[in-house]
């Protein structure tokens, strides 16, 4: 696993995190290839929420090795993570309620160009920032709410804020946890579209409870279960193995 | 949603240059705030003695603003940066350290602002409730050093034989404190102008960005320590400065300065103006100096008690603050004026008041 062409984007190794006496994450080891559309599954509790929590760097690990491109970023504090190209988006809204999606865009561009600490400017001078602004307003459909307070956006423009917000970082890896989630069916396809419009250099790891999506959008799939990781392979493996089907007994996992 | 048309490239962005540029905008409102503020030069003469008092006050509660209204750092030890500058104005004054007025000013607000950076390392982490505790814990230490510290501050009995010099060479400060007040407005414009600059930077909208959500903020990759640490600073040089306001103005300095009443009487004259704006702490220290004055002459014994039931009715009922009561004239003014044309309807509303 030395050579880069086979690095992969991001990798776990060992991964462990226990809360008490209870595991959360139980010797995890997941490779993620380069431009890979991988999909983490599982039951409630398996243990998704933990691991990506891990790899931003929220939670530290009990034990085992994170590492992004080869790098061992195990140690480093969430927005030092942020800058070495992992990003992620997170399962109940994280906004900044009384920014503007403007506001919110720009902040972020601000800090991956490196002028967020500039403290004598006027915000918004710089034409790149604006020019940024103004494509990713658009990827992500957010032109006709652009001047609201956050907290006052439709759900379904919140959740499209939050994956824009994400991709505003550059991200060279994307966790997307439950992007669609709670989203009522009327606005469901704009979130699907924006996930389904991601740039394929782009690589992205999808934590989601919906199969639907899962199945159209993964190519390869993690199953967790009790913090351990239980099956992976590509969606046709995973969906014919009959380990996965007595776990998601009821549910079903034909696409 | 009503708002421009943005069917354009180009038209999409000069929206969103506008949008940032109306918040860097004067607001009709605010320029006859300070027009106000200034014609009392002309218009209050016999009032400039209380008035300078407010200018201090409200110079406190901005620092506090700072770093409470957009750093979300709460404290009830900012006394301490206003009694470091206070001591250092009255110690540079009577020692002839620094004689000319707006230099040993300078001198105050860097004390107060080196003391601010050595402390902020306390208050970057923990909740409210510990940096209530490390706050007032620091100033309660810095009162008591002072306190035993009688050879160079003069203990309890205060700094005394302070004699100042005209400031800028120029201006004596008078009996009827003319001078002190042209010269503490001018001090609190200044500065007021840097901290509405700073607030409205892409470093003050990190700040907000922290305060607002700090789990988001990292995962942006905004790093917080600097952030704080440096608004502290700011915020602690601003407290020192305004103690060295009332030291020069007043020719002495003593323990007050440094007390626990203070710290508390600062996080009051914010809030009764309301956090977050920059107007909250100078329209509260107009509020609040004024009220004590017309209260404690209508009773006496009981200007607490009045002060006390006016904070819970503002906090349990307002909620919000002062500054909110007249979103239903500033939504007038703007209207007239069309400032921020672009955020119409009755989604601005709630944050009418908001930031300037």
């Amino acid at each position: 696993m030395t050579s880069t062409t086979t690095t992969p984007a991001l990798e776990t190794r060992a991964l462990e995190k226990r809360f008490g006496g209870i595991v959360a994450s139980n010797q995890v080891s997941i490779a993620i290839a380069r431009g890979a559309r991988h999909a983490l599954i599982g039951p409630n509790g398996a243990g998704k929420t933990t691991l990506v929590n891990m790899l931003t760097g929220v939670l530290k690990p009990s034990g085992g090795q994170i590492l992004l491109d080869g790098r061992d970023i195990t140690i480093l504090d969430p927005h030092e993570r942020v800058r070495l190209g992992i990003a992620r988006t997170f399962q109940i809204n994280q906004l900044f309620a009384d920014l503007t999606p403007v506001e919110t865009l720009g902040l972020a561009i601000s800090e991956r160009l490196g002028t967020g600490t500039h403290f004598w400017r006027v915000p918004g001078t710089r034409p790149e920032v604006v020019d940024e602004i103004a494509a990713l307003l658009e990827r992500f459909r957010l032109t006709d709410v652009m001047h609201e307070r956050t907290a006052v956006l439709p759900y379904g423009k919140q959740r499209l804020l939050e994956i824009a917000l994400a991709f505003a970082c550059r991200p060279r890896v994307l966790l997307l946890d439950e992007p669609a989630a709670g989203v009522p069916d009327a606005e469901r396809h704009e979130i699907l579209a924006a996930v389904a419009g991601l740039p394929t250099d782009v690589t992205v790891l999808l934590i989601e409870h919906d199969m639907d999506i899962v199945f159209t959008f993964a190519d390869r799939i993690s199953v967790l279960v009790n913090g351990q990781l239980f099956v992976e392979g590509t969606p046709d493996e995973v969906a014919r193995d009959p380990r996965v089907k007595a776990v998601y007994l009821g549910e079903s996992l034909d696409a | 949603m009503r708002g421009p048309d943005v069917s354009t490239s180009a038209a999409l962005a000069s929206a969103i240059s506008a949008q940032f540029s109306a918040r860097a905008r004067w607001s009709p409102l605010e320029m006859v705030f300070w027009l106000g503020a200034f014609s009392t030069i002309w218009l209050l003469p016999e009032q400039h003695l209380i008035l300078t008092e407010i200018v201090i006050w409200a110079l406190l509660a901005l620092s506090l603003d700072l770093i409470l209204g957009y750093a979300g750092i709460i404290s009830l030890g900012h006394a301490a940066f206003f009694g470091v500058g206070a001591y250092t104005a009255g110690l540079l004054a009577k020692h002839a350290l620094v004689g000319e007025p707006v230099l040993a000013l300078l001198v105050s607000g860097l004390a107060g602002g080196a003391f601010g950076f050595a402390t902020s390392f306390l208050v970057l982490r923990g909740t409210d409730l510990t940096r209530l505790m490390v706050t007032l814990g620091v100033a309660l230490l810095v009162r008591e050093i002072a306190n035993r510290a009688a050879w160079l501050t003069g203990g309890a009995d205060g700094l005394q034989g302070i004699d100042m010099q005209p400031v800028l060479g120029l201006f004596r400060f008078d009996l009827y404190g003319h001078t002190a007040y042209i010269y503490s407005l001018t001090v609190l414009f200044v500065l007021f102008l840097l901290a509405r600059r700073v607030v409205g930077s892409p470093f003050g909208l990190s700040l907000l960005a922290i305060k607002g959500n700090p789990l988001r903020a990292s995962a942006v990759g905004i790093g917080q320590t600097w952030r704080l640490v440096g608004i502290y600073t700011l915020a602690a040089a601003y407290a020192g400065i305004a103690g060295g306001l009332l030291t020069q103005t007043t020719a002495f300095t003593s323990l007050e300065s440094l007390s626990f009443d203070r710290s508390a009487d600062a996080l009051l004259v914010l809030i009764i103006g309301g956090t977050g704006h920059l107007y909250g702490g100078l329209i509260g220290a107009v509020v609040f100096r004024f009220a004590q004055d017309w209260i404690s002459t209508a009773t006496p014994q009981y200007w607490q008690f009045w002060i006390g039931l006016f904070l819970v009715l503002i906090v349990l009922v307002g909620r919000d603050r002062i500054g909110g009561w007249f979103a239903p004239l500033r939504r007038l003014a703007d209207r007239i004026s069309g400032w921020r044309p672009w955020r119409p309807g009755p989604a601005a509303a709630p944050d009418e008041g908001g930031r300037p």
